[in-house]
Formats: structure tokens, sequence, C-alpha cells
């Protein structure tokens, strides 16, 4: 503790401070990068690895299983609808999954009853999940809406808290290369995009813009009447809020990301794939990337787009003459 | 030297969290107790096991649908549904599109057809009329007696419909056990029926259908007028057809109005039930016939409503479809608790590495807000019947974060006012007055989050959100009422104020000299905290100036004359590169 208090002890009064403002065109060129790579990685991979729910399809999965032969679940399904794929795959100890393309209700009824049989075990342990091919365009549509209504309220309730749009702005930009950038991974890595990944995202928004409004409060308050001294730069004075609340954004990060490790690897290890998986998983690549986001996008930013304003650059001046 | 102020206001503030504690409490024994809600939260079906569908209403040509509607076709899919012998089947509307069934098991077929199905609405003509239950055996007509009809029927009022077997199956019929166990199958609009209607406590026989229910084109309630024009106070529905129900409205009433009885009703049937069977007085040629006689302006609306749904014959498709064994449900339901508890137990562990005893307040802190969290979760499902599910889970586990994070923002403020060379009852004054404003903000981004996803929400998404803002909810009310007061009172003990090395709030550790450094010598407050101390703070500053030690005040009186030495401001901008 002591080692890391200390840390932020010189933090705190300015001994020790990492240049998140100055080197604002390092920081932005890395974010750009990024983003136009999260950008490519889909082009080129030819999209994402959608789930299911996008697809539409029929699911089952099978719990309590003695076998884990694959066999047996494709056998079920071709015995139903042959010439129909079956994906089967075991996803956790005891438990199978079984995806097939879209089937007819009575189908997906009678391939439940067939793998129970097969896998020997009572037909209620068998969850049947039948998706049409609308649904996830559904949830998709419903989650756009969401994310604008998001950002447009959140843009006016930050502006009016902090009483200028320009910190709005800051912290909107920094949202959107935070979800191109969790976007971009998910391509990359191949994680399936689910109805559950995309609640991850859209908690995404709320974390990012959260860690933000912590941090530019800071930087708000150290501004407020930065024209009345002499001792720091316009500039100076936002890099000093970031690192001041520097300790706080690490330990929050810390924090936020230990609950979600800890679904991330229950959901991972106990059940395989589902809603607590795929949710941890985007907020586990999110939370990370919002957290450094604020650092080098979002405060940067602030300052960027306030630098040429009348009171910085008069201030500016002034400070550079003393 | 310390103020009674602050400790009061904190006691009040503890004894307020303990008041709604106790009622929370309270509430859920006595509702526990006498049996009206369960000791813990309800499940919802991914954790409980069962069947959700996700229907997505289809309609004809580019018709849209509305609320309405939709509230039509979820009150309809219900009646279905409970009338099947399906109990606790709950079905609701999803985003103003989507229809969501719920119910514990697998429904059989006949239940997903019936949810499926469109309401059939159509007009026949009443042949027979009877009594709603089923004629006494030792009163039903004789064999010989029954109808022999010869001839093929020449039109749908023709009483030779009526055959033999299915005037016996008629005085047969007892209503109240057929709707009970009703079949779903949908009647041959080529044949005659069999119905019932509940308001009039009769069943008929009813001729085929002359008119389906989609040549209604409009269907309202209103005052009818008499033949002078003014209003009679009377409620009538009127019914408007488009052009082909006009002219077919206009040939039946034409035959039914010259018959006598029963032939001269026509039936109103929807789902194979006659909501409607108004006697023919006239002619129709219009295709706008008023139906009257006894309505209430409720019972008028009521059968107007019923009549737009005929309007427009909503179907479902099946978008989503789950069932989820009681396994998988239990299991999933047991993983969440598994995490939420490894989750929360590494935030103790990373809390009383950073805070020391500092992190045993964030401890207490989170599991305050735990037991609120799960009194709201309960009392919601009973209030509410809100169901906690998977999703839900996960956005409680993420709270953890969430919420521990406005406590780290806290002691984070405290630490630097402590830096700024505060003794700790000012610190936490000040910090506080900071940390608060930080704390609002932040959570009303959470909040406005969590609304705005539960409104345009579908699917489990939720859940996610309710908990999400519930969360952040407790969130304000467990800083304000808990930790807040609990870190003032603190702040008064020797352990705490004398910056014990396991506090947390280690003066020294945090980079502090002292402030008198003996012999007269002040070391100087911060000046950045002077500089920035804005009005929001006023009062707490002039608190903490109260409690300010003699030689402090001194020190800050000669501040006020005197502006900092430039001198010493440059050397600590040198500090800085």
């Amino acid at each position: 503790m002591n080692k890391l208090v200390t840390w932020g002890n010189e933090l705190y009064t300015g001994k020790r401070s990492y240049p998140f403002t100055s080197k604002h065109r390092l920081w932005f060129a890395i974010a750009g990068a990024l983003v136009i790579l999260s950008i490519l990685v889909p082009v080129v991979k030819g999209g994402f690895n959608l789930g299911i729910d996008f697809r539409g399809g029929s699911e089952f999965t099978v719990s309590n299983v003695q076998s884990t032969d694959i066999k047996i679940g494709e056998n079920a399904v071709t015995s139903v609808a042959s010439g129909s794929e079956a994906t089967v795959t075991n996803i956790a100890q005891n438990t199978m999954r079984v995806q097939t393309e879209r089937l007819s209700d009575d189908q997906t009824l009678e391939i439940a009853t067939k793998l129970a049989e097969g896998y020997d075990v009572q037909p209620k342990e068998v969850t049947s999940n039948f998706i049409g091919p609308t649904w996830g365009q559904d949830v998709s549509r419903q989650a756009l809406v969401g994310l604008v209504a998001f950002v447009v309220l959140v843009g006016l309730l930050m502006a009016v808290y902090f009483r200028t749009w320009k910190m709005s702005l800051a912290a909107i930009v920094g949202l959107f290369v935070v979800i191109i950038v969790t976007a971009g991974i998910y391509s990359l890595t191949g994680f399936e995009i689910t109805p559950s990944a995309i609640i991850g995202f859209l908690t995404i928004l709320s974390y990012s813009l959260y860690d933000t409004v912590v941090v530019f409060d800071k930087v708000r308050e150290n501004t407020k009447n930065f024209t009345k001294q002499t001792r720091r730069s316009f500039e100076q004075l936002v890099n000093l809020a970031v690192n001041q609340t520097l300790v706080r954004s690490i330990n929050t990060s810390v924090v936020a990301v230990l609950p979600v490790a800890a679904i991330l690897f229950i959901g991972s290890y106990l059940l395989g794939a589902g809603t607590l998986k795929d949710l941890s998983l985007a907020l586990f690549v999110g939370i990370i990337i919002s957290a450094l986001s604020t650092l080098f996008v979002q405060a940067p930013l602030y300052h960027w787009l306030r630098r040429n304003d009348d009171d910085v650059v008069e201030h500016t001046k002034k400070f550079a003459q003393d | 030297m310390s103020s009674i102020r602050p400790v009061k206001q904190a006691r009040k503030a503890l004894l307020w969290l303990l008041i709604v504690f106790i009622i929370a409490t309270g509430v859920l024994v006595a509702g526990a107790t006498t049996g009206k809600t369960a000791w813990g939260p309800k499940l919802a079906l991914d954790l409980e096991g069962g069947t959700e569908m996700i229907l997505a209403p289809r309609v004809q040509g580019n018709q849209t649908i509305n609320q309405e509607q939709l509230d039509q076709a979820v009150s309809i899919i219900r009646q279905r549904v409970n009338g099947n012998g399906v109990t606790e089947a709950e079905v609701t509307t999803q985003s103003g599109r989507n229809v969501v069934v719920s119910m514990p098991g697998i429904p059989d077929q006949a239940t997903r057809d019936l949810i499926q199905a469109s309401a059939a609405m159509e007009f026949r003509p009443v042949l027979v009329s009877g009594s709603y239950e089923a004629t006494p055996k030792d009163q039903r007509t004789v064999k010989a007696d029954l109808p022999n009809p010869k001839d093929e029927p020449k039109n749908g009022s023709d009483t030779s419909w009526v055959t033999a077997d299915l005037y016996k199956q008629f005085e047969a019929y007892d209503c109240k056990t057929e709707l009970a166990k009703d079949s779903g199958e949908e009647a041959d609009p080529k044949k005659p029926m069999i119905s019932c209607d509940a308001g009039t406590q009769s069943k008929y026989i009813l001729g085929p259908q002359e008119i389906p229910g989609d040549q209604i084109s409009d269907a309202y309630a209103q005052m009818a007028r008499g033949t002078n024009g003014s209003v009679t106070g009377e409620w009538v529905v009127v019914i408007e057809f488009n052009q082909q129900g006009t002219k077919t409205f206009a040939d039946t009433t034409q035959r039914l109005v010259a018959l006598q009885g029963a032939q001269n009703q026509f039936a109103i049937v929807l789902d194979g039930e006659t909501i409607s069977a108004p006697t023919t007085n006239a002619v129709i040629s219009d295709g706008r016939p008023q139906i009257s006689g006894g309505f209430t302006q409720e019972s008028s609306q009521a059968l107007a409503e019923q009549l737009k749904y005929g309007a427009l014959p909503i179907s479902f498709d099946i978008q989503s479809e789950r069932q989820v064994s009681a396994t998988l449900g239990a299991d999933q339901l047991q993983a969440g608790l598994i995490a939420g508890v490894i989750g929360l137990v590494l935030v103790f562990i990373y809390s009383l590495f950073q805070y020391r005893a500092l992190g045993l307040v964030t401890i207490a802190s989170l599991l305050v807000s735990g037991v609120l969290t799960y009194l709201a979760l309960v009392l919601l499902g009973w209030g509410m019947n809100y169901r906690l599910s998977l999703a839900g889970v996960a956005g409680l586990i993420v709270a953890i974060g969430l919420i521990a994070d406005s406590f780290i923002v806290y002691f984070e403020r405290v630490r630097d006012e402590l830096r700024e060379g505060r003794p700790l009852a000012s610190a936490v004054e000040i910090g506080w007055g900071r940390a608060k404003r930080t704390i609002l903000a932040s959570k009303a981004v959470n909040l406005l989050a969590a609304v705005v996803l539960y409104i345009v929400a579908v699917g489990n998404v939720r859940g996610f959100a309710f908990t999400l803002g519930l969360t952040a909810i407790i969130d304000l009310v467990v800083v304000y009422g808990l930790t807040h007061p609990t870190l003032v009172l603190l702040a008064r003990t020797r352990f705490f104020a004398d910056g014990h090395r396991l506090s947390g709030l280690d003066p020294s550790l945090l980079g502090v000299e002292p402030l008198y450094k003996g012999a007269g010598q002040i070391r100087q407050f911060g000046v950045n905290a002077e500089a920035n101390r804005g009005k929001k703070n006023a009062k707490a500053s002039g608190e903490a100036a109260k409690r300010m030690t003699i030689a402090e005040r001194r020190r800050a009186e000669a501040l006020k004359s005197s502006e900092p030495g430039k001198a010493q401001s440059k050397a600590q901008e040198e500090n800085n590169e």
C-alpha cells in the first residue's frame, strides 16, 4: 500500500505526472489507428460471428448428460430433419448444446424428445430455444434506438451539469471510440455476438460515461477559476486533474472488473455459453477500454477542443510570459 | 474543538436508514408470514424453468398495429391460455410491438396452437337458441321428435342445417364445461356450429358464416340519436363494414328481418364464442348497423373494441421460444450466486488492501446495499410482480463494482483533503461536499442509461436494466445514509483521527507534513485547495474553519491578508515538470 499511496501523493501534488494532455497527438493517433483497424477487421473478416439469435434457428441445451458423445446429438437431429446441419458442442461439464438451422415448431419439439432419449436424461433436462429470423434484427434495432436515445440524453445531461458542451462532445466521441474498438475486438477474436453481448455493449456505454464524469468533475473543479491564477496553464490543470484521479481510475476499474471477471469465469466454466458469459465478456473488454479511453482520449480531447477558446489562449499567453 | 452539527446530522441519517430498513423488513416479514409473498424474490423463467414465447403480430397487407389492438390481442391470448387450464401464465406486451407469453412447465400442442391462432371473428345467423346449461337428460327431445331435414339448406338461415345429431349435441352441450376445455379448434365457416353466449347466458346453433370479421372496417360506441336527431342517452355500438361486407350484410338482414324468433338474430362470434347476438329490426343497406339494447358506456365500448379487433385479425409469428428446464434454471441461479459471492469477496479483499480499516466501511456499505437490494427485489416481486432473471442477476453483480466505486470516489476525495493538510474531521466534511456532486452526477448517468435501456428493451435486457437502475438508487441511499455518516463518526475516533497506520487515512503515508511544525512554524495550506473552494463548499469549509486549531486559524487569517509568495509557487511548478 505504501508505494501506491506514495505514488498517489506524488500524482496529487504534481510531483509525478503523466503526459495525458501534452502527448495528445500520440494518443489520438493510437486511438484513431485502433478505430480504423476496428472498422477494417470486420470488413476483411466478413463481419461478426453472429449468435443463433441473429441467424434464426433452434438451440437445445441438455443438462446432466451421461455421455458427451457428439454423434448422439447429430443423430437425433438428422433422424427428425434429414439433411439438416447440426452443431453439437460440449459447452460445460455434462452439458451439451445442439444448434440447428431453423426448424418447424414440431420438429423442434421432436428433436428435444430424441435428445432426451439419446443422452439418457429426463425430458425436463432439455432446454430448447427456437428463434425466428427477425428476432435478432428486433434486438439490434432496439439496441440502436437505445444507443441514440441514450447518447442524446446523456449529452444534454452532461452539457447542463458541466455547463460546457465541449465536455459532452469529448465524452461522447470517446464513447464511440470505446464502442467501435470493443466491436473490433469482438470481430477479431470471433467472440459470438448474442443479445446478451448487446446488453453488455449498452452497459459499456453507461460505464464509459460514468468513468468519464468522475474524471471530468475533477477537471471542472481544477479549471474552475483558472484565469485567476498563473501557477499552471489550462493544459497543466487538465493534466493534473487526470493524474489526481488516476488512483481512483485504477481502483474503480479493478473493482468494476473483479465481479465481472467472476461472472466471466463462472459463466464459462460452470455454464458454458449463455447469458452470463456473453454479457460479462463484453463488459470485461469494455470496462478496460473505457478506463483507458477516459485517460487517453476523453481528457486530452477536452483540452484540445478548448485550446482555441479565447480565455484559454489568453491565459496560456499570460502563463508563458510569467 | 469538534463541532456537534455534523455528528448530529450523521446520527440522523443513520437513524433514517434504520427506519427505512425496519419498515421494509417489517413489510416483508408480515407478507411472508401471512403467506402473501415468499421469502425470496420471484424468479423469472430462465432461473425457474418454464416456457417463454415472444410473439410478433402478423398483420395482413400494409396495415399497422397500434397499442390498443395489441392490448386487445393480449387480453384475448390471456383468455385463451387461462381458459385452457394453464395457470400462472403471464401475457404482457413488450416495447409496443411484441407479445410475451411466459408460463411454468412446457405447454402442450393445443396450448401452443391456441396462442398462435389469430382471433377469428365472424357473423353467423342464429338458427336455434337454448339454455346455457345442458338440458337435463329426462327433458331432452325424444328420438322421434328430433329434426330430420331432407332438403339441402337453401341459405344460412335454413333450419335444414340442424340435423338430428347436431340437435342432440346441442341439448347435451353444457357451456360451463365446454368453455373450460376450449379445444381451440376453429369452426368450419361453411358448417353450422354450437356457440355459447356468456353475456346472455344462452347457447345457439348458428348457421354457416355470413361475413368474416375482416370485412369490418371500424366499430365504435356512441350515444344513440332519436328520429329528430336529439341524443336519446342510450349507448349503442356502430359497426362499419367495407364495401363487400356492406353488400353481404344488406342481403343477410333482408333475409333475417322477415324471420321470427331466434332466427331473427345474428351472432357475432369471436373465437367460437358469441359475444353478442342482436335481433334484426331493419334491412341495413348502408353497411352501418347499430347494435342497441341495455348497453352501458363501458359495455358498449368493450364490444366496440372486440369488434375492432375482428377488423384486424392478428395472427402471431413466434419470434423466439425458450423452454428452460428446471435443472438448467437452478444451475444458472446457482452459478449467478456463486459468481456474485466471488465478486463480492474479491472486492472486499481489494478494499481492505487499498483502504485498510476504511475498507471495512466499504464492506459494511456493500453488505447493507445487498440486504436493501434483496428487500427491494422481494417487495417489488410482491407488489409489481417483478421477476428476477439471469440477466438481472448479472446486473446485480456488475452493480457491485459500481456501488463500490462511489466509496472509492469519496475516500479518494477525503485523502486529497488530508494531503492538503486538513485534520480528518474537516477533510471528511469537505471531501464529502465534493464527492457528493461527483457521485450524484455519475449515478445520474447510470440511472439514465438504465431507464433508456428499460424503455426500449426487448427480451431479457429489461431485467438487466432494472437491477442496474435499482442498485444505482440503493447506492445513493447507502452512501448518504450509511457510508458518509459512518465516516463522520469514525473521523472522531482516535484510531482514525490520529491516523493509525491501519486506518487507511494515515497522514504521514499520504505525504502530509504536520501542519504545526513547532516553534510557531506552520506548514502552509495547499494553495490549490483555497483557490478551488467553491460556493458549494462554503458551508462545509465554514464548518471546517470552526474546527481549526488556533494556530491554523491564525495562519488562515494571515493567508487572507497577504497573497502567497510567488517564489514559492514557482518552486512548486518546477516540481511539476
